[in-house]
C-alpha cells in the first residue's frame, strides 16, 4: 500500500510571543515545526504501512528550508520525501496550494491513500485536504478518528462529527484528513534520525509538475489579502478581591443577567 | 508570474510595511524597504500598509473576467436528520445584510431527503428564494452527492456569494465545491462586509493564530465563498409573513452516486451540552490539581446549564477527555460567558476562547496571562472559589 | 559546558532529553506516587532505539559506548531517577554479557535488549552480602548439561519486570568468592521466583524485588566466561557501570537545580523575585558549579572506559562518589530554596532529594568507593 502524507512547516506557536508595545507577533527566533495536526497524519501513515506493508512518502510545498520538516518526517518513519518548491508558488491560497499538491501527487503516481492533518495551525482553514481530493477527483473522508479496517479493497473509518461519529466505507485511492484523537504520535527513533540525516528528498519545481502556470501561486489564487491589521487587544477588566465567599458573591451579582 | 517591487523613488523609509509584514520579510537598508524574497509570500500586506504607493504588487495579468452574470447571496443550510442546524439561521441573518447591501436576493440552499416541510422554516428566516434538491441519497451527508448537487446549482444559477457553516460537514463540502467551481474561499470569517464599489465581499478572519486579522477578497473569481463558525453571527429573526420563492431541482441519478458509503451514524451521549454550542462554558486547567477539581467544575457548569471545557495540560494529565479541550489543538469556542478556573492562559488556549463575550478568570498566579484578557479576574485558589461560586449561583437561580 | 560530543551523541542526548521532558516529566509524580513500573515509557525508549546506543551494531545496537549510555541515563534521570533506572538497570544487567559473553550468547540476548524488547537485571546482592559482596551464598551446582541454582538475591533492580538476569552464584563453595561464576537466567525458568515489591524512600518507579532460586535448572551454555570468573565478571561490570550511576546522579542533580532555578525566578518575596537575593544566588552558583564538575568527571570517566583503558576502578569510583554526593547536596539545597513548597509533594524538589539518596548507596556505598579509591592510590604509590 502506497501512502502519501501531506505536511506543512509552520511556526511553533509555543514559541510565539506578542510584542507588548505593537501587539504584533514576534517571529524572530520562532522555530519552524511540522504542523501539529500533520504529526497525527504521519503516525497514521506509518501505522498503515506497518499493518499492510508498502511505503510512505512525505510531501510538502514550501520554501527550501521546509526540507527540515521532511527530514523529521523520515525520522518518524516515512520512507521517501518530496519537496515542491518554487518562487512561482509564492502567494498561493488554498485553491492554488491544493492544485500544486495534487499535481505533485499525480507525479508521484502510484498511491492508495493520501493523508492530511485536519488543518494547519497557522492558516486554520481545513481547506487544502478536501481541495486536493477535489483536484484529484478521488473520494475523501475528513476528520477521521479511527481506521477500522484497511486493505487494497478499501477502508472503513470513523469520521468525527459534532455529535459523535459516522462509520464510513470507501474504496481506494482515497484522501483522509485526521484529527488528534486518531493516535499518539511516536517519538523519532535514532535509526530514523540517522536515515533522515542522509536522506535526499526529491525536489520538484513548477516546471517538474507539468502544471498550468496560470493555476499556480498568486496568479492561480482566487483570493487576495486586502489588508492585515492588529485587532484591538482585549483589555483586562476588573480585578475582584476579597475572601472566596466575598468574591463569589460579587461575581455572581455581576454575572446574574447572563446566567438566568 | 506575480511579482512585488519596492519603488525606491516613492519609498520614504517610514517602516510601515516592515510592521505590517506578518512574515518578517521586510527590512530597512539605506532608509529604504527591502523585501527578502525567501520569506515573502506575496500576501500583499505591505502594499496595503504603504501610504506612499511605493510597493507594487503585480499579479492581475490577463483579461478581467466578466463577473456580471453572478448575483445573489446564497446560504448553504445544513440539515441533520431533517433538522436545519442553527448555524444556518445565523448565516441567513448575516446573508440578509449582505444581500441588501448588494441589492440582491438572499437564497437558502437545502439538500436532503423529504425536506419539503423545511421550506417554511427557511422562508420565515428571511430567505427570498429557496433552492431545494430532494433525493434519498442526500438524506445523510456524503461528500460526493452533496458536492455534485451543489456544484450543479452553482454552475446553473451563478451566485455572487455563498456562505457556509464552518462545521465538519460545511468545511468538507465547500472546500471541494470551491475547487470545482473555481471560486475563492475564505475560512472561519469573523466579519463580513461589502465593498460597494467593486461589489466585493470583505472577509475578515483571524490569521497566524488569531493575533492578526486579515481581510480577504476575491477580486476576479465568482462565487465568493466563505465559511463562518458557529455563534459568530446573529441569528436571523422570524418573520412568519415572508414567503420565499421555491426552486426545486432534480438531476439525473449519476449526480447522486457516492463512492463512499455511510454505514452508520453514532451519537455519543454526552451528559453536558456540546462545547461549541454552549452559551456558558466553565473550563479548568492544571490549577485544579486533578479529577476532584474537575468534579467541582462540573457542578458549577451544571448549575449554570453550561458545558465543561479544559486546557490542554488538564487533558494531557488525563483528568478529562480530549473532547473537552479548548484551544489551538482543541475546539474554538465563542460562548457568552467563559469561566476559566486554574488555567494560566497559554497562547494556544487563548486562541481558542478569547472571542468569548465575557471572560472570568480565577488563578493563583497574579501574573497569569489569562487575567490580562479577563473581563473579571480573581487572584485566588480555584478550588476554594469555584465551590463558593456554585453555592452563590445555586442560591441566585433558586436551584437546589 | 561544551563536551565536544560527536554528532551521533548530540542526537542521542537531544532525543533522550525530548523524551524525558515531554513524556517522562509529566508522569514522574504519578509513578512516584503509585510505585508502578513505567512500561509505557519503556516502550517509548525501546521504539526510539535508546536501549541500543551502547551495544555493537552487529547485535542490533548503534555502536556507541558507555558515554552514550551515560548521556541517556543523565537526561532520563533529570526527569525521573526512578524511571531512568528501568533503562540504567538494564544496562547493568547487560554488561556481563557484553563484556564476557561468547558470540553465541551475545547473538542470543543482545539484539532483543538493543531493541528494548526485553529488559535486563543484574543479581549479586544478598541479605548477608551487601558491601561484602564476597560473602554471597547462592549456589550453582553442575549436573550433566545443566546448572542448578539455589539461593535468594535481594534488592534486585528491575526484578520481576526484566526478562534477562545475569546472576553471580558459587559453583565451588570451597573457594569462596574465587569459586563464583556468572550465569544468564531467563524469566520463566522453572524454580525462579520473585519476592514482593520493596517499598522505598525514593526511585519508587523502579521495581526492586528479591529473586529466589529453588532448584532452578539452567542449561550449561548459560554460563558466562568460565567457572570461577564470577567475581571478576562482577567487578568489571561494576567498574564499567559506575559512570552510569554518576550520570544518573548528575541527572537528578540537574533536575533539582532546574526546579530550584525556575522557582527562584518566579517566587516573589519582599516585593522581588527571590533570585535577586544574594543568599539564593550564591546557593544557585554553588549548585551549578558542583553539577558541572560532577558531569565533567562522569563524562571523562565514561570516555576512559570507552577508550579501552585497562583499569578504571579508581576513576569510576571517584565519578560515582563525587556525583552522588553532589546529587544529594544539590537536591537538599533545591528543597531549601523552595522552602515550604520544597517540602510539599506538589513540587518535584522533595522527590529529587529522595531519589538522590540511593545514588550514595547502591552499586557500592560511597564508603566502599572511598576504600577502592584509597586502595588504588596506595597501590599506584607503591609502584612508583
Amino acid at each position: 500500500m502506497n501512502i502519501i502524507v501531506c505536511i506543512k512547516q509552520v511556526p511553533n506557536t509555543t514559541d510565539v510571543r506578542i510584542d507588548p508595545v505593537t501587539n504584533t507577533l514576534i517571529r524572530d527566533g520562532v522555530e519552524s515545526v511540522i504542523n501539529p495536526f500533520d504529526a497525527y497524519a504521519i503516525e497514521e501513515a506509518v501505522r498503515i504501512k506497518e499493518r499492510c506493508g508498502g511505503k510512505v512518502t512525505a510531501l510538502t510545498m514550501g520554501p527550501p528550508q521546509a526540507e527540515t520538516a521532511l527530514r523529521e518526517a523520515i525520522s518518524l518513519g516515512c520512507d521517501e520525501a518530496v519537496l515542491v518548491s518554487d518562487r512561482k508558488f509564492a502567494g498561493s491560497d488554498t485553491w492554488a496550494t491544493s492544485y500544486t499538491l495534487a499535481a505533485a501527487i499525480r507525479k508521484i503516481g502510484d498511491f492508495d491513500v493520501v493523508l492530511c492533518g485536519k488543518q494547519a495551525s497557522d492558516g486554520d482553514t481545513a481547506q487544502v485536504g478536501p481541495g486536493i481530493s477535489a483536484h484529484l477527483d478521488i473520494p475523501q473522508v475528513t476528520y477521521i478518528k479511527k481506521i477500522l479496517q484497511i486493505s487494497a479493497q478499501g477502508a472503513r473509518v470513523e469520521r468525527m462529527t459534532e455529535e459523535g461519529y459516522d462509520e464510513v466505507e470507501t474504496p481506494l485511492p482515497c484522501l483522509f484528513t485526521v484529527v488528534k484523537e486518531i493516535n499518539t504520535p511516536r517519538m523519532p527513533s535514532l535509526k530514523g534520525m540517522m536515515r533522515a540525516k542522509s536522506a535526499k528528498p526529491v525536489k520538484w519545481t513548477a516546471a517538474d509538475l507539468e502544471a498550468d502556470p496560470a493555476a499556480l501561486g498568486l496568479e492561480g489564487s482566487p483570493t487576495r489579502v486586502l489588508k492585515i491589521f492588529t485587532p484591538v487587544p482585549r483589555k483586562g477588566g476588573e480585578m475582584l478581591s476579597g475572601s472566596a465567599a466575598d468574591v463569589s458573591k460579587e461575581l455572581a451579582e455581576l454575572l446574574k443577567d447572563m446566567v438566568v | 508570474m506575480a511579482s512585488i517591487t519596492i519603488l525606491l523613488d516613492q519609498c520614504t523609509g517610514c517602516t510601515l510595511c516592515l510592521k505590517a509584514c506578518p512574515f518578517g520579510a521586510v527590512h530597512m537598508a539605506n532608509k529604504k524597504a527591502v523585501i527578502d524574497m525567501a520569506k515573502c509570500t506575496l500576501c500583499g500586506a505591505c502594499a496595503g500598509a504603504c501610504k506612499f504607493g511605493a510597493i507594487e504588487l503585480k499579479d492581475l495579468s490577463g483579461p478581467k473576467r466578466d463577473l456580471s452574470a453572478y448575483k445573489d447571496v446564497w446560504v448553504f443550510c445544513e440539515q441533520k436528520k431533517g433538522h436545519i442546524q442553527s448555524i444556518s439561521f445565523e448565516l441567513l441573518g448575516e446573508g440578509k445584510k449582505l444581500a441588501s447591501k448588494l441589492g440582491v436576493k438572499l437564497c437558502a440552499v437545502i439538500l436532503g431527503s423529504g425536506i419539503e416541510p423545511k421550506i417554511a422554516e427557511l422562508s420565515e428566516r428571511g430567505a427570498d428564494k429557496v433552492y431545494l434538491v430532494d433525493h434519498p441519497a442526500l438524506q445523510f451527508y456524503q461528500d460526493d452527492p452533496y458536492t455534485e448537487a451543489l456544484v450543479k446549482l452553482v454552475e446553473e444559477y451563478k451566485p455572487e456569494i455563498v456562505l457556509c457553516g464552518a462545521t465538519t460537514i460545511g468545511r468538507s463540502l465547500i472546500s471541494r465545491v470551491a475547487i470545482r467551481t473555481g471560486a475563492g474561499l475564505t475560512a472561519d470569517c469573523t466579519g463580513l462586509d461589502i465593498d460597494g464599489k467593486e461589489r466585493l465581499l470583505l472577509q475578515t478572519r483571524p490569521a497566524f493564530g488569531g493575533n492578526i486579522m486579515a481581510t480577504i477578497v476575491t477580486p476576479r473569481h465568482r462565487p465568493q465563498m466563505a465559511t463562518v463558525r458557529h455563534k459568530v453571527m446573529q441569528e436571523a429573526g422570524i418573520d412568519k409573513g415572508n414567503k420565499a420563492e421555491v426552486v426545486r431541482k432534480t438531476y439525473p441519478e449519476e449526480v447522486f452516486k457516492s463512492r463512499t458509503r455511510l454505514i452508520e451514524t453514532v451519537e455519543e451521549i454526552s451528559e453536558t451540552i456540546n462545547l461549541s454550542e454552549a452559551d456558558i462554558i466553565v473550563a479548568g486547567g492544571r490549577g485544579l490539581g486533578g479529577n476532584e477539581g474537575f468534579a467541582m467544575i462540573g457542578e458549577l457548569a451544571k448549575v449554570l446549564n453550561g458545558a465543561v471545557g479544559a486546557s490542554r495540560s488538564a487533558v494531557d494529565a488525563g483528568w478529562i477527555p480530549y473532547s473537552h479541550q479548548v484551544g489551538q489543538t482543541g475546539k474554538t469556542v465563542v460562548p457568552k460567558l467563559y469561566i476559566a478556573c486554574g488555567i494560566s492562559g497559554q497562547i494556544q488556549h487563548l486562541i481558542g476562547m478569547q472571542s468569548s463575550k465575557v471572560i472570568v478568570a480565577i488563578n493563583k498566579d497574579p501574573d497569569a496571562p489569562i487575567l490580562k484578557v479577563a473581563t473579571y479576574g480573581i487572584v485566588g485558589d480555584a478550588l476554594e472559589i469555584v465551590p463558593a461560586l456554585t453555592r452563590e449561583f445555586r442560591r441566585l437561580l433558586g436551584k437546589k | 559546558m561544551d563536551y565536544l560530543l560527536t554528532e551521533q551523541q548530540t542526537m542521542i542526548r537531544d532525543l533522550a532529553r525530548k523524551i524525558a521532558q515531554e513524556k517522562i516529566k509529566p508522569v514522574a509524580a504519578h509513578y512516584d506516587e503509585t510505585e508502578e513500573f513505567a512500561w509505557p515509557i519503556m516502550k517509548i525508549l525501546a521504539d526510539s532505539d535508546l536501549f541500543g546506543v551502547y551495544l555493537p551494531e552487529q547485535y542490533g545496537g548503534l555502536g556507541g559506548g558507555i558515554m552514550d549510555m551515560c548521556l541517556v541515563t543523565e537526561e532520563l534521570s533529570r526527569a525521573c531517577g526512578g524511571i531512568a533506572l528501568g533503562y540504567a538497570g538494564t544496562g547493568l544487567g547487560t554488561l556481563p554479557i557484553l563484556l564476557h559473553g561468547s558470540d553465541d550468547q551475545k547473538k542470543k540476548y543482545l539484539p532483543d535488549i538493543a531493541a528494548g524488547k526485553r529488559l535486563a537485571a543484574f543479581c549479586i546482592t544478598e541479605a548477608g552480602a551487601g558491601s561484602d559482596a564476597g560473602s554471597i551464598k547462592t549456589s550453582a551446582r553442575k549436573e550433566g548439561g545443566k546448572y542448578i541454582l539455589n539461593g535468594t538475591k535481594q534488592w534486585i533492580t528491575n526484578a520481576g519486570e526484566a526478562e534477562i538476569y545475569t546472576v553471580i552464584a558459587l559453583t565451588d563453595k570451597s573457594k569462596g568468592i574465587r569459586g563464583a561464576s556468572a550465569f544468564v537466567v531467563e524469566k520463566g525458568t522453572k524454580g525462579m521466583e520473585f519476592g514482593k515489591k520493596e517499598k522505598k524512600l525514593g526511585i519508587r518507579a523502579s521495581a526492586t524485588r528479591e529473586v529466589i532460586f529453588t532448584d532452578c535448572e539452567i542449561p550449561a551454555e548459560n554460563l558466562l566466561a568460565r567457572e570461577g570468573m564470577g567475581f571478576i565478571v562482577a567487578m568489571k561490570t561494576l567498574d564499567t557501570s559506575r559512570p552510569g550511576v554518576a550520570a544518573q546522579a548528575v541527572g537528578i542533580a540537574q533536575g533539582a537545580l532546574d526546579c530550584a532555578l525556575e522557582y527562584a525566578r518566579g517566587r516573589v518575596q519582599f516585593g522581588q523575585p527571590i533570585s535577586s537575593f544574594q543568599a539564593i544566588q550564591h546557593m544557585l552558583a554553588d549548585m551549578g558549579t558542583q553539577v558541572e564538575a560532577a558531569r565533567a568527571l562522569a563524562y571523562a570517566t565514561a570516555r576512559m572506559v570507552d577508550s579501552g583503558a585497562k583499569s578504571v576502578s579508581k576513576e569510576s569510583a571517584m565519578a560515582k562518589l563525587f556525583a552522588s554526593d553532589v546529587a544529594m547536596k544539590v537536591a537538599v539545597d533545591a528543597v531549601q530554596i523552595l522552602g515550604g513548597y520544597g517540602y510539599m509533594r506538589d513540587y518535584p524538589a522533595e522527590k529529587y532529594m529522595r531519589d538522590a539518596k540511593i545514588t550514595q548507596i547502591y552499586e557500592g556505598t560511597n564508603q566502599i568507593q572511598r576504600n577502592v579509591i584509597a586502595a588504588n592510590m596506595l597501590k599506584e604509590a607503591l609502584k612508583k
